[in-house]
């Protein structure tokens, strides 16, 4: 990343970042959020959600702000009613895919995904349920996959690269098949890589990652950012 | 020396040529299941350890290929193409008549491992719509009484055992 400051347009507001920031980024920085399931700060981008999505002026393509980096003169809008129906469609399409069923969920009132459907103003969706009835996994000591609630975001995995170093989780199949997997698809108790460090937990938006016993309100993912930041820069010293 | 560890020791060679670069891993993989028909748990283990890869990464992409084979594949194995082509062409209904005919699932081989159904995703014959693949030979233009009579010629007199 070079030293050049680059100023672009978000919202009308004219804002000046290195160069290589991240669309989200820049417009967190000021002040601008835009929503998202799968960025977190500190893990490397992935683009899989598709919330971020914003509209860039001369081009009739959105884009993911998470995975697209500033340039000089773009004019950004990250709210538009186009933009709500997209994200509001995408929010439909996650509740439709597995089991969310948000009282008898862990996460309730403490989901990134339940917040966002609120925000959004979504209630209900239009498409079919799948109701998935995947086997949960409880076999570790107290960490409790449930994978008929995750949304794919992949932060657990990253987490456990990037963060615990250790890649423990990973995905397996793909499309509808997708699931997270620990090792060779084994249980987890039988991992022989898990370090138990709790990070998938924590940094899990819905309730499919949790802690047994434990409530998932505490392990607000803002903290989380900000602790996976401040270790990153402890490293890198 | 055991053919085991012949294949093992050409599985080492093919390995060792990439000079065990994790980026070789799809060649690897290629390779491994060309010496050994399939891949099981054991032998991604194995080439996981030897690339210095996380497990769950090549688990991961072996899983994500429709080509890698996790299972053991029957003595006749039966592919049937899920392309777009073949799909809107009716290819379910005739997997599905496999299905109810044998007592398999695709994805599945039968019990005593003579007959397998598998499906892929567009074997590229799509003008031959739909296309059912019976033992590396592709039946164009399948219908369900063709694929069935075809399999029960490879089959020879031997019905497999249902479960």
């Amino acid at each position: 990343m070079g030293d050049a400051i680059v100023t672009l347009k978000i919202d009308g507001v004219e804002v000046h970042v290195p160069e290589g920031t991240m669309i989200l980024k820049a417009a967190k920085d000021n002040g601008i959020i835009i929503p998202t399931l799968c960025n977190l700060e500190g893990l490397t981008p992935y683009g899989g959600c598709r919330l971020c999505l914003v509209e860039i002026s001369g081009s009739p393509k959105l884009f993911a702000a998470c995975i697209t980096p500033v340039s000089s003169g773009m004019e950004v809008t990250t709210q538009s009613e186009k933009l709500k129906e997209y994200r509001k469609m995408a929010v439909q399409l996650l509740l439709a895919e597995k089991s969310h069923v948000c009282s008898v969920c862990v996460a309730n009132d403490h989901c990134e995904l339940q917040s966002l459907a609120n925000e959004l103003g979504v209630d209900h969706t239009m498409f079919e349920r799948n109701f998935t009835k995947e086997e949960i996994d409880s076999t570790h000591d107290f960490l409790v996959i449930d994978r008929n609630r995750c949304i794919l975001c992949t932060r657990c995995i990253r987490v456990c690269d990037e963060i615990e170093g250790v890649h423990t989780l990973d995905l397996r199949m793909r499309g509808k098949d997708a699931q997270i997997i620990m090792d060779l698809d084994n249980k987890w108790v039988n991992s022989c890589s898990c370090t138990s460090c709790r990070k998938c937990a924590k940094v899990c938006p819905v309730g499919a990652i949790y802690i047994e016993g434990e409530p998932v309100g505490h392990t607000k993912h803002k903290e989380i950012a900000e602790f996976i930041t401040e270790r990153r820069q402890r490293k890198c010293k | 020396m055991s053919t085991d560890d012949k294949r093992r020791l050409a599985l080492e060679k093919s390995m060792k040529e990439h000079n065990y670069e994790e980026s070789a891993l799809l060649e690897i993989l290629h390779r491994a299941q060309e010496i050994y028909g399939y891949l099981d748990k054991e032998l991604l283990m194995d080439i996981a350890q030897s690339l210095h890869l996380p497990p769950s990464h090549v688990f991961g992409v072996a899983t994500f290929y429709s080509y890698f084979k996790l299972k053991r594949p029957g003595q006749h194995v039966i592919t049937g193409c899920l392309g777009t082509a073949c799909y809107v062409k009716g290819v379910d209904e005739i997997m599905r008549a496999i299905e109810k005919e044998y007592n398999i699932k695709r994805g599945e081989s039968t019990p005593d491992g003579k007959l397998s159904l598998l499906v892929t995703r567009c074997i590229g014959a799509c003008a031959m719509a739909p296309a059912i693949v019976v033992d590396d030979e592709m039946i164009a233009k399948a219908t369900k009484e063709v694929v069935l009579q075809k399999i029960k010629e490879v089959l020879g007199g031997d019905k497999p055992e249902s479960r």
